[in-house]
């Protein structure tokens, strides 16, 4: 991953870590990541980062140009909880996205 | 269909007579094909005792269903599945939602519509997934022409892709201008 993402979400619930810890990696934040598809259009894209985060017309369209550019993106990360409900509402608003331990 | 305007806090647009059938047509059978999904789900006893409903762990077979609803991981199996028996249900519930707004508020013969700034993003939802719909099925790629040879058969649907294109494209204009 290339994409200097700003990890100001990382703020990991102490609670929900310790369940999602099954490996002893729980220093390693989740990330979400969004794949360029052919359908969804570039204004679209960054209108729902906006909406969805709250990120800066800037920001969100340096991380939709990425996923353009780039082929993916990682728009952002923290707990498991966190990523899983970010990846539900990117789905929701029909972009392709999935979460992935940090490597 | 000239575009969408903004006017105060309303988006307003005018469609014809054969634009509102052919979006409400579009955005009925993604309804359909939502609800197929639904009642293919198979209940559980647990579930209806306890009101918390789970969505299947597999994906859809049917491409287009699998589109509108992907995996949550790429290798992992097992927290795909997971992931998708807990948010499945509420997906499809808001992506009918949004299909529902349009319906509601696209008259079946077309004219003036207006929408407020929630309704707006519901239609955005909404024409996106028609979008990711008939883009699947007409196999879009990222550096497909913009018109095809008069003899291929997508010829005239990737018109109608085009047109719910540019009816998107303008309601986002739209709605970020102040």
């Amino acid at each position: 991953m290339t994409t200097p993402v700003e990890l100001e979400q990382t703020q990991v619930d102490p609670a929900l870590d310790l369940v999602a810890d099954e490996t002893g990696t729980e220093d390693r934040p989740w990330l979400t990541i969004v794949w360029n598809d052919p359908v969804n259009l570039m204004s679209y894209v960054t209108y729902i980062f906006q909406q969805l985060f709250g990120y800066s017309r800037e920001k969100a369209t340096k991380l939709m140009l990425d996923v353009h550019h780039k082929g993916r993106a990682v728009v952002s990360s923290g707990s498991r909880e966190k990523v899983e409900i970010d990846v539900a509402k990117l789905h929701g608003a029909g972009l392709w996205a999935t979460m992935q331990r940090d490597t | 269909m000239n575009g969408w305007r903004r006017r105060g806090d309303l988006l307003v647009a005018t469609f014809t007579g054969r634009e509102a059938g052919l979006l409400r047509g579009m955005v009925g059978q993604i309804r359909d094909l939502l609800a197929a999904r639904v009642a293919a789900t198979p209940r559980d006893e647990l579930a209806d005792l306890t009101g918390v409903i789970a969505g299947p762990t597999t994906a859809p077979t049917d491409r287009v269903l699998a589109r509108l609803l992907p995996d949550f991981h790429r290798e992992d199996t097992g927290l795909s599945g997971g992931m998708r028996a807990l948010h499945e249900p509420e997906l499809l519930a808001a992506k009918d939602g949004a299909a529902a707004v349009v319906l509601e508020t696209c008259p079946a013969h077309g004219g003036r519509i207006r929408l407020s700034e929630e309704q707006a993003q519901a239609w955005l939802t909404a024409l996106n997934d028609v979008r990711l719909a008939l883009g699947t099925v007409l196999e879009v790629t990222e550096d497909m022409p913009d018109e095809l040879p008069p003899d291929d058969p997508r010829t005239p649907h990737l018109a109608v892709y085009h047109w719910l294109t540019w009816v998107q494209e303008s309601l986002i204009q739209a709605l970020i201008s102040t």
